[in-house]
């Protein structure tokens, strides 16, 4: 096996690995397992990043092992793979120093911390498929990954959150099954390929490849949370902040939304998809999943049930990227991919300081809560004028990518549907913000927990302290190589020089 | 291994577990359980080096004392049979440590040893044969020595359960002997080659092939016949669970395939197919939704099978309307259906087994703290769950997909639906036990202790169903053989 072949192996192993050691681990074995734990996620980062690399010279990382007769397994990591992967690794890092802290003395941390790694690998595995069978296998591992992290509380209510986020993904997964193996008849074998595989097809398959469209995008539109296939994400809110946090910002949301992007472009291909008058009804469901979630968000007093609403929302920004015919949108899309990454753990971040420091679990409970917590009501403003779209923050590349893009597809009412969900972000992150820096505590906090000469614990408080300033850095130095930007434009050239 | 292919096994791999059947009944329960591994493991050899000389050097014959068929009995192996062959053995192996452990403290032990290898022996003895009588007599040789296993349970229930699988195991035979007597009544020849060349359409071939395939489907429990199964397979002891679901099922399946694929393939079968196919749909979904609702994990387990044998029915709906030649991914499917339901059923079963023991209880909603407690049983059953739900990378994923995309290829998109719907009640009633297992242990809830083996011997079958999902291509390369 040469070098180029072990990476993508490897780069999935490290998790894995680190996963199913910790299952093993007693509950007293704390040192070790944190050891594990940063190892593996150090480890995955220096894969990712030599790998990120090779990938921008050209190098060629692929491993195949057959499955079925003519069907291989298949990993392998294109540019566009790698802006996923790396999100994963970055944030998995993030996450795995704020769940450390966040789980310090809660009992069943190996169990917690196994199905995390394993949900970090289905994640990384999902950006590596290199076939839509590849990409299957590890959808569906996601979903069992997840389950576990979902009810790992145990209660009632985590239970039947559990049911409901199960009745959904695995329902999802079941229509997507039947699109997959239809292809596969079809096809014989779809591999991911730049520029896509199906416009070879005949024109009288034309009317099948719509209906397998549909049955594609409802299974990944689950993930996806989009309108009205959105109803597990609220509930699945129960979870811990650092799940949470990762199935917001990379784990099961973005697997819904990159599974999306690819069938569009490696499958289909963009311009056989606008021939098909495919990319239409999917940009309307986006634009409708996006003014939908941003007015729910209104409502919600609870602060995670808010930014839940909020991430249905943002996560079809990138689709309607995606669907958008012309390389400014595609890019517009791609870099929310990551940006909405960053700034939505974040969030998350701050809402479970706010949570586990304070007891603080609704957003009428925050008044001149940034005097009691500064560094984490600081970084939370930052990610929430991120989502906005103010700038010099990452949201505002996004959205100003996104809004010339609906302009250059010709769609100048997805332009309107952007402008409007900014103002309903700034309606529903504006308060709160307001809340905390500008009005006086009314009431004692409802649980305060005893800290040090720190707001809270530093490992809480250092991972959405770093986000917000990536949230920042990746806004100001956007044109950096190997910013999400630079590698956005990356991807679009490559799919779109056919 | 010049040498290892040369050899014939096929004589072998009946008459040594008629050998260790005869040894574990005179010598007694100990020195049963003692020379038991030794006869499993040599099982195992003897299975996978036939299915290496089949993959090697094609479908291998032997005619016992040199007499030819018609005249003598002839042994035959082709990919199909080493593949049910292997199953056996594989699944024999890990299910026979378990009983080692599970019987050394419970009465039983006396009766097991003998019957199981009189049970492995006439399901070889079936898939060697190539005689539409012979088979019945293994056929015959097996509900007797199934029957058997299901009363050590001990128990009025337990007798019950198995007086009423003897009633169903008896008719069945007697449908399937009735089509054996018109068959050779009317072609002189009991050989099924000799047969499959002899037999024409008409009313005569299609009762003969309707009453065999009724005969059969009462042993593999197709809906409606399925009364007999859930007492039968909830209610024996576990190991014995998991012999009769995982192998003893597939049995009668197996030869309802040889017949259909060999035999009857000159008949007109679409309707008949499309008919057992319904029938199939109706099972999967009427043993899901008794699983859903059942409150006994055994039973649970043991409607699972019903549903899970429907799936091995769309074969027939499957590969009867095949008129383009796809027949390949549906027999693919349905065997492979067959091989990772073996695996999966039998660590479910050995799993429940394991946690039945330590809690003292069956009832599904008393499982809570066993995810801390006995994580290596719920492990190997939530392993297994995966595979009978259909999920990757199992061998019930590549079995659900083989069988989509034989429903594809033939056009029958209502398959599809039923399969789809199948996967999730099945995910519904396994998310069930899981579920509950996850709980946190109620206050003074005690464990006993249970012995390491009952819960790696789940642990291996169901990794074994895992495997067999990673690597498919083997397996699927020995059953393409024969079609080649």
């Amino acid at each position: 096996m040469s070098l180029n072949e072990a990476l993508p192996l490897l780069v999935v192993a490290t998790s894995l690995l680190t996963g199913l050691a910790i299952f093993f681990l007693a509950e007293g074995q704390q040192r070790l397992r944190i050891g594990l734990n940063l190892g593996g996620a150090l480890a995955k980062l220096a894969l990712v990043a030599f790998m990120l690399r090779g990938v921008w010279q050209g190098q060629h990382y692929e491993i195949r092992y057959p499955v079925l007769p003519g069907i291989d397994f298949v990993l392998r990591a294109d540019a566009l793979s790698m802006a996923f992967v790396t999100l994963s690794a970055v944030l998995w890092l993030f996450t795995t120093i704020y769940a450390i802290g966040y789980l310090e003395g809660s009992p069943h941390r190996s169990r917690f911390f196994g199905f995390f790694s394993l949900c970090v690998t289905a994640t990384v595995g999902i950006a590596l498929a290199g076939n839509l069978l590849s990409f299957f296998l590890f959808y569906e591992f996601l979903t069992l990954a997840t389950y576990p992290l979902v009810v790992h509380r145990g209660t009632d209510k985590a239970m039947h959150a559990g049911n409901i986020y199960l009745a959904y993904t695995l329902a999802g997964g079941a229509i997507l099954l039947v699109g997959v193996v239809w292809l596969y008849h079809l096809l014989g074998n779809v591999e991911f390929t730049q520029g896509g595989v199906l416009a070879r097809l005949p024109a009288d398959h034309h009317d099948q490849l719509i209906v397998i469209f549909a049955l594609l995008v409802a299974g990944l539109g689950v993930k996806a949370a989009l309108f009205p296939l959105h109803g597990w994400l609220p509930a699945a809110m129960v979870a811990p902040a650092p799940v949470s946090a990762l199935l917001h910002a990379v784990a099961v949301v973005k697997a819904g939304a990159f599974g999306i992007v690819r069938v569009i472009y490696d499958v289909y291909g963009i311009e056989f998809a606008a021939d098909l008058g495919l990319l239409l009804p999917l940009a309307v469901v986006a634009s409708i999943t996006i003014l939908y979630g941003s007015l729910r968000a209104l409502t919600q007093d609870g602060l995670k049930r808010r930014l839940a609403f909020s991430t249905v929302s943002q996560v079809s920004y990138i689709v309607l990227g995606a669907s958008m015919f012309g390389p400014i949108g595609t890019i517009g899309g791609l870099v929310h991919l990551v940006h909405q990454g960053i700034m939505k753990v974040t969030l998350f971040f701050c809402a479970g300081n706010l949570a586990e420091t304070l007891g603080i679990h609704r957003v009428s409970e925050m008044a001149g809560v940034g005097r009691r917590m500064p560094w984490t009501m600081g970084a939370f403003t930052v990610a929430a004028f991120g989502m906005i779209g103010v700038p010099p923050m990452a949201g505002f590349i996004s959205k100003w990518y996104l809004g010339l893009g609906a302009l250059d597809a010709a769609m100048p009412w997805a332009l309107a549907v952007l402008v409007i969900s900014s103002l309903l972000n700034a309606a529903y992150f504006l308060p709160v913000v307001y809340t905390v820096w500008f009005r006086q505590q009314d009431k004692p906090w409802p649980s305060e927990a005893r800290t040090g000469r720190l707001e809270t614990d530093w490992t809480l408080l250092l991972p959405p302290v770093l986000t917000a300033l990536l949230t920042l850095g990746l806004g100001l130095f956007a044109v950096a190589a190997f910013s999400p930007l630079e590698w956005a434009k990356l991807v679009t050239v490559r799919e779109y020089q056919r | 291994m010049q040498a290892l292919l040369a050899l014939d096994l096929l004589p072998w791999l009946i008459v040594l577990p008629l050998a260790f059947a005869t040894a574990s009944f005179l010598l007694g329960a100990h020195a049963a359980r003692a020379i038991a591994p030794a006869g499993l493991a040599l099982g195992l050899v003897a299975a996978g080096c036939l299915a290496w000389q089949v993959a090697g050097a094609g479908p291998q014959r032997q005619a016992l004392g040199g007499w030819e068929a018609p005249l003598g009995i002839t042994l035959h192996a082709d990919g199909l049979a080493a593949l049910m062959l292997s199953m056996t053995a594989v699944v024999a192996m890990p299910v026979g440590l378990y009983a080692r452990a599970y019987f050394r403290h419970r009465p039983g032990g006396v009766h097991f040893w003998p019957l199981t290898w009189f049970l492995i022996a006439s399901m070889n003895a079936l898939y060697l044969s190539a005689d539409v009588f012979n088979l019945y007599v293994t056929l015959e040789m097996l509900g007797l020595a199934a029957v058997g296993l299901v009363m050590i349970g001990g128990g009025a229930a337990a007798l019950e359960a198995a007086m009423r699988y003897l009633l169903a195991a008896v008719a069945g035979s007697l449908f399937y002997l009735l089509g054996v007597a018109l068959l050779y009544g009317a072609h002189a020849t009991l050989d099924l080659a000799l047969l499959a060349v002899r037999l024409v359409s008409g009313p005569h071939a299609a009762l003969a092939a309707a009453l065999m395939t009724i005969g059969l489907i009462v042993k593999t429990a197709l809906f409606p016949l399925h009364f007999w199964l859930p007492p039968a397979h909830g209610g024996a002891t576990p190991p014995v669970s998991a012999l009769l679901s995982a192998l003893v099922i597939k049995a009668s399946f197996y030869l309802l395939v040889r017949l259909w694929l060999d035999l009857f393939g000159t008949l007109d079968t679409v309707a008949a197919g499309q008919l057992l196919g319904a029938l199939g749909a109706a099972a999967i979904l009427w043993g899901s939704l008794l699983a859903l609702r059942e409150k006994k994990l055994k039973m649970l387990i043991a409607y699972s099978t019903i549903a899970q044998t429907g799936y091995l029915f769309l074969f027939f709906a499957l590969v009867t309307a095949d008129r383009v030649g796809g027949a390949g991914s549906a027999l693919a499917g349905g065997v492979y259906q067959a091989l990772s339901h073996a695996a999966a059923k039998s660590a479910m079963f050995l799993a429940a087994g394991g946690m039945i023991a330590s809690m003292g209880s069956d009832v599904i909603a008393r499982l809570d703290g066993l995810s801390t407690r006995l994580p290596v049983s719920l492990f190997a059953f939530a392993l297994a769950s995966v595979s009978l739900v259909g999920l990757p990378p199992s061998g019930g994923f590549i079995a659900k997909w083989l069988l989509l995309d034989a429903a594809l290829a033939t056009g029958q998109w209502w398959w599809l639906v039923v399969m789809v719907v199948g996967g999730l009640l099945t995910a519904a009633y396994v998310f069930r036990v899981l579920r509950h297992a996850f709980l946190p242990a109620c206050q003074g809830k005690v464990f006993q202790p249970v012995p390491r083996t009952l819960e790696l011997s789940a642990l291996a079958l169901a990794l074994v169903s895992l495997l067999l999902g990673l690597t498919a291509t083997a397996p699927l390369a020995l059953l393409a053989g024969d079609r080649a």
